[in-house]
Formats: structure tokens, sequence, C-alpha cells
């Protein structure tokens, strides 16, 4: 077996054959067995520090732009700009260029870019970084454009070589061909389309002639290094002397060091240092054991001084009461009040949402190196621009002497977006104050990461519905209380007339056409800090907008999902997603079986729309989530397999906050430290999930958030068919539920 | 000194006996791939077999893994093993990838014990490793898949 490089290489490339135990599985395996066909070869998860961008000194390659490389072996490298956090963004920006490209999938790679906002940004950011579901849309013209920029030359070299004209020559599977029977593979003419100009608005494929755009078949790049242990995160990373720190941090938000005794701490076996850093005290050593050995042995005096000490419990008080009065409007302003009619009643709900942890399955990490006048930095970069600058803020440098290496990541769920850098930021202060002596690993227990902040804000929201004679809304009038994610970062730049949008989005503007809408903000402060966490604001705006719709359809004496169809007006894609799921759900068509209740709802976050029909049967005064229908309309379906797994993958996470998810604040920290107290979602509770693509040619929209907005309401709406009862408080886990004398099941 | 058995290999470690056996993989014989995600046997991605059989290696003293022999990702080799690796590949289970060799251990050492699980069995033996991008639907169907082909 080969064990995975140390890694002064920063150039690594893990082929197949160099990762795969050769014993277990390997390549010649995978090929004949056929479970394998169609597979990739190779498979890079490492880092690259190879900018595409500067191919000297490799002849015979052609490199078409920054994004493709053909080898005279005719390996397709593709640069992938964005993070690999699970989302499926390597697979997903590949099959985009190696379409347009006719490459042959079996011989594509993937190379993680290095951080370059010149050549790699987010078009949807200008910065280099990921998030918002924005991967694929960002980058749709981009990558066929690399695809079809790389194609012509291999083309024109053809036609040059053969005496052809252009036109002539077909391409697929990464072999040129001729009508006269000229034949060549792409690494064949790969040297001399080298030699040529890269021309300028090649034309791009009709939809009609995509190969693997849309296709329905599996084949992520990464699928084989992540089963079989050799894809590099960043508590993976080697290198010559690398040291591992734990850092013992505040007790609380707010409080601060007065002093400390390492004596015993440095006893330790294995520990090297234990320094001051801005985050605490860190203890570095020769490996993660003796760190938190050392950690253990500390002494710490802290200030408790600065600490906020308003609890949960007394947030959500304060914030019942902000909610009772209106604050700084934050609707579209389409939605202007017309002439109200007299209600005939009113619903009045106050809705309560706790702070939740991403919980990413790595605890967060990030590898420091410190060395002739540089620093190098290995982590999940998910926002490497930001990342880069604050690096460079942290050592002293200039923001070019500071190199990132991306590496894939163990989850992010917003998590690892931090315009703060906070993971980063604090690895190269241990690394300074270690005398920049050798590369150091910070890294987090899943204790430190629950603990150290970074939530999904408490919310609190409080609308009055009044509803006509026939049931139907007359007027809608929402107010919203909690944190803002982006005041303060780099992103405050959102923030328009004092509305920050990630506090209100799935709520500021109804796909329904409901008269008098109005939505207002209260931006809270408290001492710990909050981001975004996957789907953002919809994370709760979806919960209070869908179950509220369900409450009209019940005083109209109307269907759900009949009632949302009536209610969409100019919607479209919705009206897709709506119908295809009700469809396939069986809605108003097949019965669920006795004790089980259906409950659907439709959200629409960064350009996608998802309608989920769920199946919730009540085991044990808790809800049994049995079956999750999904209509998804994400424009143009790049990998539509793909798709289903985020479609999957949001529904479960969805849940595990629906049922489960709370962090308690109790004198300036998180009660919640671990898997025992913070339970998420296990094997026994994921539901069956039936995913169904909406077909569209439109430009591709994300997929990595939008699927889990619209799981609490749809399950809260069963529920409330179970049980008579309106869950207004989340998690699940915290009502006391019980099935209704006359369930409407 | 402590004598293990690794992947079929004696090795050598000068390490603290209490050390979770984990870091002794990862830190001491570079075997990375081995996940720490708990270190409180609560999420399984540290799942190695110990003499064939499914422990947390985050809650394990080295000590107590003397003189037994220790497979972990990386020296998987059985048949169910490349059943499951294969099962595991075809069908995409994979998103962040994090959990997935302590699932992978998991599923292995089900179905070398129950060659033909059930889903209870299944909900049984997977219970206690966390998949964070839930990727569940995909985990069972893989290991329906494996059962199939082992
Ligand atoms: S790390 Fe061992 S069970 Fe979680
Ligand atoms: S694949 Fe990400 S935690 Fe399982």
């Amino acid at each position: 077996m080969r064990m995975l490089d140390t890694l002064q290489q920063t150039h690594l490339r893990q082929t197949l054959a160099e990762t795969t135990p050769a014993p277990a599985l390997s390549r010649r395996d995978f090929l004949k067995s056929g479970a394998a066909a169609g597979l990739v070869v190779a498979v890079p998860l490492g880092w690259s520090g190879a900018a595409l961008a500067d191919p000297a000194g490799q002849p015979g390659v052609l490199a078409a732009d920054a994004f493709i490389r053909v080898a005279p072996d005719d390996t397709v490298t593709i640069m992938i700009k964005h993070h690999e956090m699970g989302q499926g963004a390597t697979t997903g920006l590949a099959t985009i260029a190696a379409d347009e490209l006719d490459a042959d999938w079996s011989r594509v790679v993937a190379e993680y870019a290095p951080s370059d906002p010149k050549l790699y940004a987010n078009l949807a950011m200008g910065i280099q970084g990921t998030g918002g579901s924005t991967a694929m849309a960002n980058s749709w013209e981009q990558m066929r454009k690399a695809g079809a920029t790389a194609r012509a030359m291999l083309v024109q070299a053809a036609a040059d070589s053969w005496k052809v004209p252009a036109a002539e020559i077909r391409t697929a599977n990464g072999v040129l061909t001729h009508a006269s029977g000229k034949r060549a593979r792409y690494g064949e003419m790969a040297g001399a389309a080298a030699q040529l100009t890269p021309p300028t608005n090649v034309p791009l494929k009709d939809p009609s002639q995509f190969t693997l755009i849309g296709k329905d078949r599996k084949g992520r790049l990464d699928s084989l290094a992540k089963s079989t242990g050799t894809a590099t995160y960043t508590i993976d990373v080697k290198l010559p002397g690398l040291l591992t720190a734990v850092i013992a941090r505040p007790p609380a938000f707010g409080a601060r060091l007065k002093s400390f005794d390492a004596s015993a701490a440095r006893q330790v076996k294995g520990v090297t240092d234990v320094v001051q850093v801005p985050e605490g005290v860190a203890v570095v050593a020769t490996g993660m054991w003796p760190a938190l050995q050392g950690r253990k042995a500390l002494k710490l005096d802290w200030d408790l001084a600065g600490v906020d000490a308003r609890s949960s419990a007394q947030l959500f008080a304060e914030y019942r009461e902000l909610a009772k009065r209106p604050g700084v409007p934050a609707s579209k302003p389409e939605a202007a009040a017309s002439a109200a009619a007299p209600a005939a009643r009113s619903i009045e709900a106050v809705y309560e949402f706790p702070f939740l942890a991403h919980a990413a399955m790595e605890p967060m990490n990030c590898v420091a190196w410190l060395h002739d006048g540089r620093l190098e930095t290995y982590s999940g970069h998910q926002l490497q621009t930001t990342d880069q600058m604050n690096a460079a803020k942290a050592a002293g440098l200039p923001p070019e002497k500071v190199t990132l290496h991306t590496l894939v990541s163990g989850g992010s769920f917003g998590r690892r977006a931090n315009a703060e850098a906070d993971f980063v930021v604090e690895a190269v202060h241990v690394a300074k104050a270690i005398g920049s002596r050798a590369p150091v690993r910070v890294q987090r227990t899943r204790e430190d990461d629950m603990q150290a902040g970074y939530y999904r804000p408490l919310y609190v929201h409080g609308v009055r519905l009044d509803l006509d004679a026939q049931g139907l809304p007359a007027a809608w009038q929402h107010t919203i209380v909690g944190q803002s994610i982006v005041a303060g970062t780099p992103f405050a730049m959102m923030i328009k007339d004092g509305v920050d949008p990630t506090s209100v989005e799935g709520a500021a503007e109804l796909p329904y056409a409901i008269p008098n809408h109005a939505l207002t903000l209260h931006s809270t402060k408290v001492g710990l800090p909050v981001l975004w966490w996957r789907s953002v604001g919809s994370t709760h705006t979806a919960y209070v907008v869908e179950t509220l719709i369900d409450e009209i359809a019940e005083a109209a004496g109307r269907d759900p999902v009949e009632l949302r169809l009536a209610l969409l007006k100019d919607r479209p894609r919705h009206v897709a997603a709506l119908r295809l799921a009700a469809d396939k759900a069986g809605w108003g068509q097949r019965k669920p079986a006795a004790g089980v209740a259906r409950g659907v709802a439709l959200h629409e976050s960064f350009n996608t729309v998802v309608a989920q029909i769920v199946d919730v049967r009540l085991v044990d005064g808790q809800p049994k989530v049995e079956r999750v229908v999904v209509g998804v309309d994400c424009g143009t379906a790049i990998n539509p397999d793909v798709i289903r797994a985020q479609m999957e993958g949001g529904v479960g996470f969805a849940l595990a906050a629906a049922l489960y998810g709370a962090i308690d604040l109790e004198q300036g920290a998180a009660r919640q430290s671990n898997f025992n107290d913070y339970q998420v979602l296990r094997m026994p509770a994921m539901p069956k999930v039936e995913v169904h693509i909406v077909p569209s040619a439109a430009a591709p929209t994300g997929v990595g958030e939008p699927g889990v907005p619209p799981l609490a309401p749809a399950v809260a709406n069963a529920l409330y068919r179970l049980t008579g009862q309106r869950v207004r408080s989340l998690p699940f886990a915290r009502q006391s539920l019980s099935v209704a004398a006359q369930a409407t099941t | 000194m402590i004598t293990l058995k690794v992947n079929g290999q004696t090795r050598e470690v000068d390490a603290d006996p209490q050390t979770p056996l984990l870091w002794v993989l990862r830190d001491d014989l570079g075997l990375t791939g081995t996940k720490y995600g708990c270190g409180i046997a609560q999420c399984g991605a540290c799942t190695v077999h110990l003499d064939g059989a499914p422990i947390r290696s985050c809650s394990f003293p080295v000590a107590a893994a003397a003189g037994k022999s220790v497979t972990t990702i990386e020296g998987l080799q059985s048949k169910a093993a490349k059943a499951v690796q294969k099962a595991w590949v075809a069908l995409d289970v994979v998103q962040c990838g994090y959990c997935q060799s302590g699932q992978i251990m998991s599923a292995v050492a089900l179905l070398e014990q129950k060659p033909k699980p059930s889903d209870a069995d299944i909900d049984g033996a997977m219970a206690g490793n966390i998949c964070r991008c839930a990727t569940y639907q995909r985990i069972r169907a893989a290991i329906h898949a494996a059962a199939r082909e082992a």
C-alpha cells in the first residue's frame, strides 16, 4: 500500500493508482467489475498549487485558459474554482467543461484552483468563494466557454495538420475524426494546439448536443477517494515537522484571559509549546493526544466581566416583546398596502427558532506554515479571498506572500464561509507564536467546534394575518427579530436601508398573491457570533410562511395544495414544482396509511424552487417522517444524480434541526458540546426521499441549500393533521405532541 | 513500546498506553483514512475493526489493542469489503465523505456478520455512524447492493 505522500510536494496529484490501497481495491478491479463503468480514473483530492494559468515548462500540454489542460497522455485536467464540501461542485463544474470539450469523461481529472480572484472569482460575488448555492449558476457560461475554446483549439490543430477545413472535423469522447479516415486522440493534438492563440467567441453547443450535461449517470469525481479513505482533508495534511495544536478557549463569549499557569502542561510528554494567542492559550504538541493532555493540565483564570449573560430563554422573552411592534420596513416595495378589506377573523402567531450549530463532520481546522517570508495555509478554504486577506493580516504579510491550498472539507453548511476566517486566523496566530518554527495544525475538538461559536441566530417572528369572509388573506403583517449575520463583517454592504437581507429572505416577498403584505425587522445585538447556516434566512422564514399558508387553507376550507396553486400568480416554476411533487406523492389520489398524515410545503431559495410532500407518523410523541417526495426546479439539471443527492441530504439535514436542533445559550456559553447533547439525524430516522426534477432548459440554479427550507414546515403541516397542534417553536423534540382525538388524516 | 498488528503488519509504537487508538493510527502510523468526529464514541467516524469487530477507536486505549489485529480502511481486503466499496462508488454514496471511512467499516463488519441484512439490521448496525450530509438513504442502498454482490 502506498501511503499518502509527505507533502512538500504541494503539487501532489493523487492518481487512482497511487491512492487506492492496491490489495483492497484497485482501479482494475473497478473497471473489470463493470460496476464502475464510466468512472473516473484519477481523483486528485489533495491540494494543488499548480495554477493552470502558468503552464510554463510543460511541453506538449494545451492550457487553453485558466480552467482546462489537455496533456499528451489524454488526461484532461479541469481546474475547480469552488470549494468542495460535499455538494458536488467538483463533478458539476467538470461536467460542464467536459461536455463542451467533448472530453472522454474517464480521463477527466479535477484540481482545486489556487487563490487568485482575477482568474477564479465567483462571478456572483466578485471574490473567490463558494456560497449561496451559486457554484453552477456563476460558472455555467464560464466553464462552457472554457470547454468550447479548448475544443476549438484541438480542432484547429487537427485541421492544420490534416489540411482539411476545421468545420469538417468531428469530436467525441476525446477523439478527433475526419471523413477521410483521419483520427487523433486529444492528447496527440494537445502540443500543436498549445501553439495556437485561443480563439474568442467560440460558439457553444445547442443543449440538444449535450452528451454529459443532464444525463442521468453516476460518476462523482470524488467517490472513489472518499470510499477508500484516501481523500486528503485538512486533518490529514502531512508536512515535515508538522505540529498539532489545540486552544484552550474562553468559557463564555466575551470572557478574557487574566492569567494562566502552563507548568503542568509543559510537563506532558509530546507538548512542545504553550503560547498565548488572541483566541486563548494554545497547547502545541507532536500529536493530538499530547496536545489534549496538555490542555487539560492548564490552569486558567478568566475575567467574565464582558460576558453577555442573557440566556436563550431571556432572548426569546425580549424578542417576543420586540415582535409586538414593527421594526424597520423590509418587504419589497410592490407589496405596498392597498385598501384593506375588513377582516372577518385574524390569526396571531408567534414563532420561536433557537440558535443552531453547523456541526460539520470535520471539526474546524487549518494548517499554517510560515517559512521563508511566506505563509502557506491548508484548509477547506471556502472563501479564498477573505481567508487570504485575513491570514495575511494575522501573519503581518502582504496577501501575495500568502498561498492558500484549498482542500476538500468534511462539510461546511455555511460554517467555513466565514468572512472573519476564525479557523484560519487562529492557526496563523499559533504558527507565529511558536516563532514560525514549524508548520502547525490547529485542530478543534468537537466540543471546541460546537462551543466556539458561529451559530444560526435565534429568531422570533410575530405575524398577524387578517382573513376575509372566505378565509382568504386580506392582510399579512409580519415582524422578524434576530441578530444580523452580516453586520460588522465585510459583507455588511449587503445591508440596505437598515435591513440585512439574510434575516428576511423568504418572507420579504411572497410568491403568493396576498394583499397588504408588510414585513419589518428588528436587528438585535447579542454577544455571540452568528453565521449563515445552510439556506440562511429561509431556515426560519419558510417555516413561518408555509405553516401559515396551511392555516389559511384550513380557514378557507381549501386543500393546501389547491390553495397554494390558486394563490401562486405568475409563478410557473413554483406551480410546476408543486404539481410534480403532488402528482408523484399521490396527493389527493392515494390516501396515506392509517396513522400517517401528509403535509406539504413549497419554497424558493437561491433561485431554485422546491416542493416537498411528507408522510409523517407519530411515534412516542415524536414525528417519524417516513417518506419525502421532492419536486425541484433548478433550471438545467447538470447532473441529475448530484441534484438528487443534494435534495436527499438537504432533507436529512433539515430534519435533524427540525427534530432536535437547538443550541441553548446560558451564561454566555452554549450548553451543548457534542453529539450526545446536540442530537443530529441518524440512520433509523432517515426517511425515504424521492426526488423529481422539473425539466428545464433555463440556466442552472443552485441545489446545495434549497432542499432544506420546505422540510420542517411540511412536517409541521402534517403534524397538525395528526395532533391538531400548530407547532410554533422548534425543535419538535421539545414539544409535547399527542394524536388528536379526531385526527384529520 | 506497544506492539500492534495493523492491517497485517506488526508495528511498534512509543505512546502513552491511554492514548486512544485513533490518534496512534493517525499521528504515529500515518493512517489518516480513519477520521475524528467526536472523541466520545458518538459519531462512528473513527470506526476500525479489532479482531474483525467494529470499535470506536477514539474511545479505545491503544494498550487494549496490543496483541490484537487492527484493520483500518486502508487495510480492507475481504470480499465483503470490496463489495461494499464497489457499491459505495457505484451508487455515488459520498458527499463530503468525511464520515464514510467509518460508515464503510461499520457496513463491512455488518456484512461479515450478517451477509443478508434486513433494514432493521442496517438501522441497528449503522445507527452509531453519523453522516451530517445525510447520505443514509444511499448507504442503506449500497449495503443491500453489496449484500447481493458478496
Ligand atoms: S470520533 Fe470516535 S465515535 Fe466519533
Ligand atoms: S458524507 Fe459528509 S458527513 Fe457523511
